[in-house]
């Protein structure tokens, strides 16, 4: 891995705890945007979690969306500049529960941006709450006998679920807890970029991501709980890539 | 000298905004701001904008803040219901210094109330947009011409000041045909937006559009900043029509469709050899305070009417402050006051004084 900061961060420090994910999607992001030379004319959007402050680490242009709705920020702003690269950078509250209208609609609108889900399986920035991606039997703060499925609801697969879309671009599933994984991470980030510059559509990475102060485990701990617990409710792979079936015909 | 056409009261809001140059429309389907919506929808491909029919209000109104934020003129319509729903958004606007324009073509509620005309939106339009410390500018037109030249204004000002603005319509004027002047030589440029994230071009600091500011008094210094910009416009923007008022002794103060109906009652009313008049107010925020303080040397007593249950009457009791007496007349639920029943109220109050 190289060390250097890329140019699309800013060299404000991130405010994150250690072992959380979101730090390394930024860098990963903002890599990708580096190795497309697109700084200076992509949007970011930054939405309520605890990733919210992106918008001090991303060099780009950046906007600060309300809970839910940086899809539809998103879609005006590409549908102003259709020339921008557009992204929005999401937790799983933001995009599965209160944004769940829009995240659909953009994805079958074809809307011709990135989206970039972290899917940590629980509510990081109001303190662990249930998420819609927290596993059947997760503890959290309110599902404190664990998740009963039967009164809570079922996790929601997105990938799986936005697959059917026909605006769909690329959805692909990806992890950042070992080295391999976040090389196969950048390079799903990096081709979602590609695909918007190239005009393909919406395209989606999300990223199965740990936050280990409110699933109470230590660093080491949640990589492997990720391994463990969530890979096999949320396979990694790709659900959907209009490039690799345009390449079959 | 442009000609004159017949125009509905949304189609005609609908075409000035396009004169204005706003190109990016974002809406959901709502009675009766209907033909508003169908008109864009029609035009925009042929002028190179954007209709886009969103999920939801909810939807619409953000993706106006994202064409906003990156450099456009943008704006959305609705009715009622809808406008509950674009809350968010408008807070979020005007906490990000965001200009739009937002239609509220008022009907009855609450709650699903009825699709028949109405103004029990004053309160939210002027008071409760949203959650926060926050004004919107609002326009309240009374004919069809006005509709478009309070676009025009609603556009430029809200550029100015960077603020969302709302022309508060309702289902009268918004169905109603009048002959009106499309004049484009009135058109304003849409000005340079500096502050845009539309990319930095390699070539400036990257631009934030946010509403954050987790630092309390980093935030009151904000909200004190963006207050005495609205003082600013308080003092400059006041806007009303007087008709009759010079000597009125009985002051009719009434907007948009129930201006209308207050301004026959106050000529049936004089015929009868009663010293009525009318203020008609054209901003809604900001509200033309002036104009009603001045008034009060002929002003025995004002008199407000509405189509709602009593909403701006509260505004004008704050300006006459007791020192008048301030009555109210109002129909709701989509019940429109008619002349006769206005001037039956003057007169109540005639006897009075
Ligand atoms: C309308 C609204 N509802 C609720 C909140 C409170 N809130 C802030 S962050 C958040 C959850 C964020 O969780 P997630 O999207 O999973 O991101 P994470 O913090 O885990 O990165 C909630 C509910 C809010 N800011 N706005
Ligand atoms: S609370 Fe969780 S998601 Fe938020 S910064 Fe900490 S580890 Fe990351």
């Amino acid at each position: 891995m190289k060390f250097q900061r890329p140019h699309a961060l800013t060299d404000i420090q991130f405010h994150y705890c250690p072992g959380c994910s979101h730090g390394i999607v930024h860098r990963l992001v903002a890599e990708a945007i580096d190795e497309l030379g697109v700084e200076g004319n992509t949007t970011g959007v930054a939405s309520v979690g605890c990733s919210v402050f992106a918008y001090n680490y991303f060099n780009c242009d950046m906007v600060q969306s309300p809970h839910g709705r940086a899809q539809a920020v998103a879609t005006g702003i590409k549908r102003a500049r259709p020339g921008n690269v557009v992204f929005t950078y999401q937790g799983d509250g933001d995009l599965a529960a209160i944004g769940t209208a829009e995240t659909v609609h953009a994805a079958t609108r074809g809307e011709n941006i990135t989206v970039i889900f972290i899917n940590n399986a629980i509510y990081g920035m109001t303190g662990g709450q249930m998420a819609p991606t927290t596993l059947p039997g997760q503890v959290t703060q309110t599902t404190p006998y664990g998740r009963n499925v039967k009164e809570a609801g079922h996790p929601i697969r997105v990938c799986e679920m936005l697959s059917t879309l026909s605006g769909v671009a690329l959805a692909e599933r990806v992890s950042v807890d070992s080295v391999k994984n976040v090389k196969a991470a950048k390079k799903a980030i990096k081709k979602a970029f590609e695909y918007q510059v190239e005009g393909k559509g919406y395209t989606i990475i999300e990223v199965l991501s740990s936050c280990p102060t409110n699933w109470g485990l230590s660093m080491q701990d949640s990589l492997v709980w990720i391994r463990e617990n969530m890979m096999s409710y949320y396979p990694l792979g790709v659900y959907r890539d209009i490039g690799a079936e345009e390449g079959k015909e | 000298m442009p000609e004159k056409v017949l125009m509905k009261g949304n189609e005609a809001l609908a075409e000035a905004a396009i004169m204005a140059g706003c190109r990016h429309f974002f809406g959901y389907p709502i009675t009766p701001q209907t033909e508003l919506a169908a008109h864009m929808s029609k035009r925009m491909p042929k002028v190179g904008g954007v209709y886009l029919q969103a999920e939801s209000e909810v939807a619409a109104v953000n993706m106006v803040l994202g064409a906003s934020a990156a450099g456009v003129r943008a704006m959305t319509s609705s009715s009622s219901p809808g406008i509950s729903l674009k809350s968010e958004g408008l807070s979020y606007l005007a906490g990000s210094d965001l200009p739009a324009l937002i239609v509220n073509v008022q009907r009855a509620g609450p709650g699903l109330g009825g699709i028949q005309p109405s103004q029990a939106d004053y309160w939210q339009a002027t008071r409760a947009s949203g959650h926060g410390d926050f004004k919107m500018l609002v326009f309240a037109p009374s004919t069809v011409q006005e509709m478009i030249d309070l676009v025009a204004d609603a556009f430029s000002l809200g550029d100015e000041y960077r603020m969302p603005a709302m022309i508060l319509s309702d289902g009268l004027l918004g169905q109603m045909m009048e002959p009106v002047v499309m004049d484009d030589t009135k058109r304003t440029e849409v000005p340079e937006r500096p502050w845009a994230v539309s990319g930095h071009g390699n070539k400036r600091e990257h631009n934030i559009v946010n509403s954050l500011y987790i630092d309390p008094p980093n935030l009151e210094a904000i909200l004190k900043e963006r207050y005495e910009k609205y003082e600013r416009i308080k003092e400059k923007e006041q806007r009303c029509e007087e008709y009759r008022t010079d000597d009125a002794e009985i002051v009719l103060v009434a907007y948009g469709a129930s201006a209308r109906i207050s301004r026959s009652a106050v000529d049936a009313a004089r015929k009868e050899g009663i010293k009525a008049g009318l203020i008609r107010p054209i901003t809604l925020w900001p509200y033309p305070e002036k104009a009603i303080s001045s008034r009060m040397a002929t002003a025995k007593a004002f008199l407000c009417v509405e189509m709602s249950t009593g909403q701006m009457v509260d505004d004008v009791r704050l300006i006459v402050n007791g020192k008048r007496p301030v009555s109210f007349y109002g129909r709701t639920g989509g019940m429109i006051p008619t002349p006769a029943e206005v001037l039956n109220e003057i007169k109540k109050m005639n006897g009075g004084i």
